[in-house]
């Protein structure tokens, strides 16, 4: 212990971060070794960098006049099978992710059921997006069915994992009172519980469909329809002024639904 | 309270008239859109081959299995790679990711009118589009190979980084600021003494969580040319080699879930 008297007098000293000496070194160095052993092993081309400085430029040039008219048809197109893809897969991933939040919530699901849930909820979860569309257009061929199942998977695992989450933390004592009341299981999930996550339930969805439609632009890239195919067709073609335009459209998209989840979320909650 | 009289007794329910229709109404048009959706959905969709798809999932199955085991070592540099795309994607994105986020939050922006727009600009834009999609531009621009993946990491990671920097930021205690200012400390000791401390355990935590994040697009940058292990994985696919992408698959699965486990570990420490 070291007393204030010892401590008179010293300049004061910042406290680091991590308390132990030995850990706190032990973490930097080994972070530095791998560092080092990375910056090594990473083969950086710098000529073939310094030439793409020239068509970096140029691309950041055609930000500044995109092209939406020369393949006004195919972008039109493309972005509409996205969204078309983004709202069916959301609203069948929300209606099934909803049975399921309810299975994986301990405190309304009994444990056989808590345990399918919440490994449909894991797979889900680890596999990411681009390799379910790789194998679903393997299985179900090209087009967007590949890419509505693909972003319905995902959305199960994302909203089941933190809707249930939200059941878990509800208020026990609302529910208990429908349950006194005498009511049976459906009107107990009906009256007790869902108007308590429906306001969490609601601002994920919106955030959910948020990241369906960013989603849903690069499903293209394997086949599962979508913006993806017209946008990967340009940046080949080095169709610089295209592909600035579908970034800006799906740009502007997005931020039109992140106001728009804004506007809807201040006003459930 | 909206009661409605019937057969002379009143009768409570839950909206007015008009609120219920406006209710239908907002139902109805959901309903139709939703109908317009799969209607174009199954009109892209060639149904003979959704007919065959359990035939065909059992095909590839019976293909994939047994994974090639022996295949694993050839898997040890592109994993290596994908890990470095990672990490280093996280460090360069964090360094510009502060900046970032101390012009975008509201108490720490030099200005607001003109500066905090285009912060929140770069937040928004770089976060809008997907990594895959910025690993396709630089491929693009500087040549295809591990760069591009850690380039591309690095922007897609800086809007989500700054994002939840500057939220952080805009938590602060103001109290403790105001104290280091009133000792007569200068805007550079303010920002380290009264600032930074307080946000380093939320940026700690901000990092490894991205870092969490940037192991699973990493392994996937590879279908576009972008290095690590997904360039293995569409080689395997490409040549239809399935036991080969089975292997690759469980890697990915491994890395992702050991990934998870250590950024939950840490942020447990942290937090």
């Amino acid at each position: 212990m070291t007393t204030l008297d010892q401590k008179l007098g010293q300049p004061w000293k910042k406290p680091p971060f991590i308390q132990r000496a030995w850990l706190r070194w032990g973490l930097l160095l080994g972070f530095a070794a791998y560092l080092i052993a990375a910056f090594l092993t990473i083969e950086v081309n710098w000529s073939r960098v310094y030439e793409g400085l020239e068509r970096g430029k140029q691309f950041i040039l055609a930000f500044t006049s995109p092209d939406f008219v020369t393949r006004s048809g195919d972008i039109w197109e493309g972005m509409l099978e996205s969204i078309i893809m983004t709202v069916a897969a959301s609203v069948i991933g929300i209606a099934i992710s909803i049975p399921i939040a309810l299975g994986a919530a301990r405190n309304v699901a009994p444990l056989p059921v808590y345990l399918i849930c919440r490994s449909i909820i894991a797979i889900s979860r680890a596999l990411q997006e681009i390799i379910v569309a790789i194998l679903l257009v393997a299985i179900f061929g090209f087009g967007p069915l590949a890419g509505f199942l693909t972003l319905s998977f995902a959305t199960i695992g994302f909203l089941s994992k933190l809707l249930a989450e939200d059941i878990e933390s509800m208020d026990r004592v609302q529910a208990e009172a429908i349950k006194a009341s005498g009511a049976s299981w459906l009107q107990w999930i009906n009256y007790g519980v869902q108007p308590q996550v429906m306001p969490r339930l609601i601002g994920l969805s919106m955030y959910r469909i948020d990241i369906n439609f960013r989603e849903s632009a690069i499903l293209g890239l394997v086949g599962a329809g979508g913006i993806g195919a017209t946008l990967n067709t340009s940046f080949d073609r080095y169709e610089y002024d295209t592909a600035a335009a579908i970034l800006l459209i799906i740009i502007v998209i997005v931020m039109a639904l992140e106001y728009l989840s804004g506007i809807i979320r201040a006003r459930v909650q | 309270m909206p009661v409605h009289d019937w057969k002379g007794q009143k009768v409570w329910q839950l909206r007015t008239q008009r609120e219920s229709l406006a209710h239908w109404v907002m139902w109805l048009v959901g309903v139709a859109i939703f109908a317009y959706c799969w209607q174009q959905i199954s009109q892209a969709t060639t149904w003979a081959f959704v007919w065959d798809a359990p035939r065909i999932a059992g095909d590839i199955w019976t293909r994939a299995t047994p994974p090639r085991w022996e295949y694993i070592t050839q898997l040890g540099e592109p994993i290596w790679d994908t890990l470095n795309i990672a990490t280093m994607g996280t460090i360069i994105s964090l360094i510009l990711a502060v900046p970032v986020a101390f012009l975008a939050a509201r108490n720490t922006t030099p200005s607001a009118l003109f500066i905090r727009p285009i912060a929140l600009l770069i937040i928004v834009s770089t976060r809008s589009i997907n990594s895959l999609i910025w690993a396709l531009l630089l491929i693009a621009i500087i040549g295809p190979g591990v760069f591009a993946g850690v380039i591309a990491i690095a922007i897609r990671s800086i809007g989500f980084c700054a994002k939840l920097l500057y939220e952080a930021i805009e938590e602060i205690d103001e109290t403790q600021v105001e104290a280091i200012t009133a000792t007569g400390a200068s805007r550079w000791q303010v920002m380290a003494y009264g600032i930074v401390p307080q946000i380093l355990p939320a940026f700690a935590g901000i990092a490894v969580f991205r870092w969490d994040i940037n192991i699973r697009e990493s392994t996937v940058l590879g279908l576009v040319g972008a290095g690590g292990i997904g360039l293995q994985l569409s080689a395997s696919l490409n040549i239809l080699a399935w036991p080969q992408v089975a292997l690759i698959l469980l890697v990915i699965l491994a890395a992702v879930v050991i990934s998870e486990w250590v950024s939950a570990k840490v942020r447990g420490a942290i937090i």
